[in-house]
């Protein structure tokens, strides 16, 4: 179906996609389990489990409910820590054509800087700051809930980074656009949203919440409106390009991101229904843009005509 | 390697008011990708679940046009509502082979020569049919015991498969009304006291069923397995939702590690 002419790509801080299309961190591993159903060439970018500087073992079970068109998850953040990955996930992935995006989190500023080095030299293509975790030093506060706290990681992380780098925005915030701006006036190279909006569910027999850990962080075709709203919302506060997320998982839903003002989209709990959902929405979002006549996909960033 | 496949309903059987025997033409899925008993397959259950319902094979075979699985579950919620309500013609959208079912040398293939061994299958309730093709593929004797929460339950389509390929088979009920009135584990200790053949104990079921087993397993030095059951989302072993915690501290995924893990290796206080 799709058209000869039609350019898929798409630049994200300077870094050329093949196509807009992304995996969502912490869906899709380090690529080797879903790589067994496509070619991850296929894809756009990967952005890969979130690393922290040490190994963690995540939080106890259950870690998943499902809710009405979502899962609640409480994963924590398990990942064999940067060096590992470096190690023996890093040249799988490098395998394959197809931008490599780390995905890190901090217990403090520092933390996130000697992360970023280490991920620089390694030679990952961007690399994605996940600021939606607590702040050891500041009492466990999420960095990503105070525009002081999300700069000074984005500091730090430009600082230390010589690939561009990303800042993932919470959702579970009163101004989103505050915590953009002052990120972008930190010098963050991208913005990446959504990431999780925290939420519950309770055992009405047990009265027990599903999650081990209480709460958990919702994902999947629920929160596509916020995504939409947030993303529309950041776009017309800051300048910088978005890399949009949140219940992704047809061309159609990609587009109103794109529209919206994202420059390309991630598509997460959407593998969990189907594994090929990520071609499936490029394929479908190249479909919309071929009718609408486009000769890129592109052109649909920030094509919203709001009333 | 896992692979998605189309798989069309050929037979549906309903076994009790919750309980059904579903057989599916899987594609080459046996044949070529090695589908046996105790893996299970990740089947989307409709549009309204988001998630894919895990449902572990009982019995497999090579045939044509297409090889065979069988599957026996228990309507719990909406997802297996679904299932249940399917027909033969139906198609369904199934992931798999996933997991690793139990590990019995003698019926993989790269096996070559090893001592004579005696098995103890222990199921329980929906956990009993995963050990079915453990009765019949393995050149040693074995012995079942399987438990049920009443007569009812015990299916003989399912029953008489022990029945027919173990040198024993010893039933339980919970309230007594077939076979040993009480719960698998005690059964499995006085074989265990009679008996010191015994070389493995494969079990499945509800897991306070199998911390019991793996109890009195531990206490006779039993090495022995368990299938292993927690809440997944991709099945495949990337996003780390199905974690079980183990007795060194580290976190397993039962549907990447599992659903079969030896027993001495979990922590059953998790
Ligand atoms: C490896 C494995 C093999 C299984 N094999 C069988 C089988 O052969 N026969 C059978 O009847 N059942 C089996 N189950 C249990 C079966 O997957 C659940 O009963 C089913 O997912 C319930 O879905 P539902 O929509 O009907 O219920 P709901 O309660 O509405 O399900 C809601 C959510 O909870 C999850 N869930 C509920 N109960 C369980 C459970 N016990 N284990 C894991 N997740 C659960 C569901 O997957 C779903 O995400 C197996 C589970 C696992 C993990
Ligand atoms: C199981 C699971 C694990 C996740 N882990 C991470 C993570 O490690 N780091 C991160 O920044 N976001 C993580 N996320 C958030 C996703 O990357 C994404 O922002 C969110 O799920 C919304 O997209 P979706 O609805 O397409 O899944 C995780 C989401 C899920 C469902
Ligand atoms: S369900 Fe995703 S890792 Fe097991």
């Amino acid at each position: 179906m799709r058209k000869k002419c039609l350019d898929l790509s798409v630049e994200l801080a300077g870094v050329r996609l093949k196509n807009p299309v992304v995996v969502a961190s912490g869906t899709f591993g380090f690529g080797r389990e879903y790589g067994q159903f496509f070619d991850l060439s296929e894809l756009g970018g990967i952005c890969c489990k979130g690393l922290t500087l040490h190994p963690r073992e995540g939080n106890p079970p259950p870690r998943i409910a499902e809710t009405p068109f979502g899962i609640l998850n409480s994963v924590g953040l398990q990942n064999p820590g940067v060096d590992a990955f470096i190690e023996d996930e890093l040249p799988f992935l490098r395998q394959h054509d197809v931008k490599v995006i780390a995905n890190i989190s901090g217990n403090t500023p520092e933390e996130y800087g000697v992360m970023c080095e280490k991920l620089s030299e390694a030679g990952v293509d961007m690399i994605e700051v996940n600021i939606s975790c607590p702040n050891v030093k500041a009492g466990g506060l999420a960095y990503g809930t105070r525009p002081e706290l999300a700069a000074e990681v984005t500091r730090e992380a430009k600082q230390h980074a010589t690939v561009p780098v990303m800042v993932k925005l919470s959702p579970n915030v009163t101004d989103i656009t505050e915590i953009a701006r002052a990120v972008a006036d930190a010098g963050a190279d991208a913005l990446s949203l959504i990431n999780t909006l925290r939420g519950m569910r309770i055992d009405v027999n047990t009265r027990r919440p599903i999650l081990k850990v209480n709460t958990g962080g919702l994902s999947g075709p629920a929160v596509l409106p916020v995504a939409i709203h947030m993303v529309w919302e950041v776009a017309s506060a800051v300048k910088l390009p978005i890399l949009g997320m949140g219940g992704v998982s047809t061309g159609e839903d990609a587009a109103q991101l794109l529209l919206a003002g994202a420059s390309a989209v991630a598509v997460g709990t959407a593998l969990f229904a189907d594994p090929c959902a990520p071609l499936k929405v490029r394929d479908g979002l190249a479909e919309i843009a071929a009718r609408q006549g486009l000769s890129a996909v592109r052109e649909l960033t920030g094509g919203i005509r709001p009333w | 390697m896992p692979i998605q496949q189309i798989c069309t309903v050929v037979e549906m059987t309903q076994l009790d008011a919750s309980t059904w025997w579903m057989v599916l033409e899987v594609g080459k899925m046996v044949e070529q990708h090695g589908l046996r008993g105790g893996q299970f397959l990740h089947i989307k259950c409709g549009d309204n679940q988001l998630l894919r319902r895990p449902i572990s094979v009982a019995i497999t075979g090579w045939d044509e046009p297409e090889d065979l699985a069988t599957l026996i579950f228990e309507v719990r919620g909406e997802g297996t509502k679904w299932l249940s309500q399917r027909r033969v013609g139906d198609k369904l959208d199934v992931l798999g082979p996933l997991g690793n079912g139990f590990h019995v040398p003698e019926i993989e293939e790269d096996c070559v020569e090893i001592e004579e061994r005696h098995y103890l299958l222990v199921g329980g309730g929906i956990g009993v049919p995963p050990l079915i093709m453990y009765g019949w593929s393995m050149p040693w004797p074995r012995t079942a015991v399987l438990g049920f929460r009443t007569k009812g339950k015990a299916f003989s389509s399912v029953v008489s498969r022990f029945q027919e390929a173990c040198e024993k088979t010893y039933l339980c009920t919970d309230d007594g009304t077939l076979g040993r009135h009480g719960f698998v584990d005690g059964q499995v200790r006085e074989l265990l006291e009679q008996d010191k053949s015994f070389t493995q104990i494969l079990a499945c079921g509800p897991k306070p069923m199998l911390k019991s087993v793996a109890k009195v397993a531990a206490e006779f030095g039993v090495p022995c397995q368990v299938s292993m059951e927690e809440r997944m989302a991709c099945g495949i072993g990337a996003c780390l939702g199905c974690a079980i915690r183990m007795k060194d501290g580290s976190m397993k995924h039962v549907c990447k590690d599992g659903p079969v893990f030896n027993a001495e290796e979990v922590d059953w206080d998790a």
